[in-house]
């Protein structure tokens, strides 16, 4: 009787057979429930933390983070950051959360004003590069050929120099500073993306719908921007938004190498570069929180990113 | 054969504009060489300064300008470099050698140590372990490299002392008392920096792929047979994602390049990394250029290698069957 009803039970159970083949071999995938779902957020929360809600989260919290540094960097008054040398080194605390330089600047108003530099610059030039990327990569597509090949070229030749290298060069041309920093950014992130969206062109290319509208008289114009670039969205969105973190990743690292923002400017290349003449005295918060702030925006970028890829892909979506 | 002389052809046409879209950029910048040279404040005479231009040919329209760089680039003569007063091939092969000890050990560290957390990751998919690798790994590719320099400097170096604050080689010792183990000592810091910011993508990569094959048929046949885990793993896993985990370590080689020059700057350590920062501060122009054209020798270096590796792992691939 017992052994029936166990038998029965799990039956019962199998019987669902929507799990993915994962839960179906058992064995080692699912250690979970040998577990007894401990770490399985999944069923203490009773299924609440979905793909969808996840992704909405992460991307209205990296939103809400942007937007609060970005509106708080570009209102904030030149005097919260100011020198008073009566409050040189001071440590982090209760007045200064992040600590002041050598100078008595307040390190806190002073990496945010930094950040937000660096989220416009971050805008603009992925704005930029994507917009290449698409402009290339539906045009290697559908017009193939000669063009395809250019584009190849083109993407290979960005992509054989280093990319800090190229960051370099073209700072160095245009004479360092912001606006030097800013070309070298937002012209060198599109290689990656062209290759992406050219790949998914490529598929949609040979669709029957967008080859009956080239036989409907439409011109291949007409066909990329009606049925090729609404298909595309989704893929240059995401790549988007993965291209944000890189590119003030690669702002900050220009500019602290001297390439970038005069040091007068507040940003994190800057203050972190100043930061190692006093590091070896011991000065680490002039170090640590700006850099934090920095890797606090590139990760939820990055995240929010990864979620909102695997939302839209529809192998994944459903999870 | 036909092939191999497209690849060929079009290999050569890739360096040839790379060589002049590093000279075009350059050439373009408002940075007079004659004042780089010679500095600011000197008190040559006008007249004096016109002869040396013409000397150098800086009137000279840009094609002929590079064709006569091309030319003595060709034959090795890369020209002098500005800052450090001797020949750029000669700078170049002396930090390189810094340079390629500190990117080796780096970049089989982080090669070796990401395989195997990837397949760890991947092995126990889902549980607590494969998440504190998966954040560990996010947070390392997150950080910019200067950053987790300047931390490695301040927690291991200034706090508790283990190691020098920078340099390849003590202070005030001449270059042939250096021995080998103050080196390494030197060495330890930015490699580990290095090591740890490439860990992340290969690891990533790795768990990934590898997540992908464990829902393949042949993996579910293996399954029913009555391998356990790590027999799946090693007797089909790691055949299958050793090729895709080997290019991306190769073509890593170019982030390789732009970490090096922040760690270099970071750890003040006399590299290739550190030249060129010193090369594009300083308006140095035929170092810059030397670097740009050699740079991009080591990428190419980079995926020809991977390429030729894949013949190796993969006798498919080998015997020109057309897979994949």
């Amino acid at each position: 009787m017992s052994k029936e009803t166990c038998v029965s039970r799990n039956r019962k159970k199998e019987g669902g057979g929507s799990g993915s083949r994962k839960e179906r071999i058992g064995g080692f995938w699912n250690w979970k429930e040998r577990m007894g779902g401990f770490w399985n957020r999944k069923e203490r929360m009773g299924g609440f933390w979905n793909q969808r809600r996840k992704t909405l989260f992460w991307i209205r919290f990296a939103a809400i983070y942007l937007l609060v540094v970005l509106v708080d960097g570009l209102l904030m008054s030149p005097e919260n950051y100011g020198v008073d040398y009566s409050a040189k080194f001071i440590a982090p605390c209760f007045a200064h959360p992040f600590g002041t330089d050598y100078m008595g600047r307040d390190m806190f108003f002073r990496s945010i004003k930094g950040l937000s530099n660096s989220i416009v610059i971050g805008l603009l030039a992925s704005a930029v590069s994507s917009l290449i990327a698409l402009a290339f990569g539906v045009a290697a597509a559908v017009k193939g050929g000669l063009i395809d090949q250019f584009v190849s070229w083109c993407v290979d030749l960005c992509m054989g120099i280093p990319h800090l290298m190229l960051l370099i060069l073209i700072s160095f041309m245009m004479g360092k500073g912001g606006t030097g920093v800013t070309a070298a950014v937002a012209l060198t992130h599109w290689p990656e993306l062209t290759r992406l969206v050219r790949a998914e062109a490529i598929q949609i290319r040979s669709a029957q719908y967008v080859q009956a509208s080239y036989r409907m008289g439409k011109t291949w114009y007409e066909a990329a921007w009606q049925h090729m670039i609404p298909q595309v969205l989704p893929v240059y969105l995401i790549g988007v938004v993965l291209l944000f973190p890189h590119v003030i990743m690669h702002e900050a690292a220009i500019t602290f190498l001297g390439f970038g923002f005069s040091p007068e400017t507040p940003a994190i290349g800057v203050i972190l570069s100043e930061s190692m003449n006093h590091i070896a005295t011991g000065k680490w918060w002039m170090a640590v929180f700006p850099g934090l702030l920095l890797l606090l925006a590139v990760m939820l970028f990055d995240v929010a990113g990864e979620n909102l890829k695997r939302l839209l892909n529809p192998n994944s979506g459903n999870e | 054969m036909k092939k191999f002389l497209g690849m060929a052809l079009r290999m050569a046409s890739l360096f040839a504009a790379i060589s002049i879209l590093s000279f075009l950029l350059v050439s373009n910048a408002p940075i007079d060489p004659l004042t780089a040279y010679i500095g600011a404040n000197s008190t040559i005479s006008e007249s004096a300064k016109e002869e040396i231009a013409a000397y150098w040919g800086l009137n000279d329209p840009p094609v002929e300008r590079f064709l006569a760089w091309a030319g003595n680039t060709l034959k090795g003569d890369f020209g002098n470099s500005i800052v450090y007063k001797q020949p750029v091939l000669t700078v170049i092969k002396e930090r390189f050698l810094y340079s390629l000890a500190l990117m080796l050990i780096a970049w089989i560290c982080s090669g070796i140590l990401g395989f195997f957390l990837g397949i760890l990751a991947a092995a126990f998919h889902g549980s607590l372990l494969d998440k504190m690798i998966k954040l560990v790994c996010l947070v390392f590719q997150s950080s910019p490299a200067f950053w987790a320099g300047l931390l490695m400097l301040s927690i291991f170096a200034v706090n508790l002392g283990w190691f020098p604050i920078g340099l390849a080689a003590p202070m005030g010792k001449l270059a042939s008392q250096v021995t080998l183990g103050e080196r390494i000592h030197h060495l330890i810091l930015p490699s580990i920096t290095l090591s740890l910011l490439g860990i992340g993508k290969i690891t990533l990569y790795t768990r990934q792929k590898l997540l992908e094959i464990f829902e393949s048929e042949f993996i579910l046949y293996a399954r029913a047979r009555g391998e356990n885990t790590w027999q799946v793993i090693t007797r089909h896993g790691i055949k299958n994602i050793a090729i895709p985990a080997v290019t991306v370590q190769f073509a890593a080689f170019s982030e390789l390049f732009g970490g090096i020059a922040l760690a270099e700057s970071v750890f003040s350590y006399p590299g290739i990394g550190s030249a060129l920062t010193a090369a594009g501060l300083g308006g140095d122009v035929p170092l810059l250029l030397g670097i740009a054209v050699f740079s991009a020798v080591f990428v190419f270096a980079g995926n020809l290698i991977a390429n030729i590796l894949y013949g190796i792992i993969d006798p498919r691939i080998r015997e020109g069957s057309s897979h994949e």
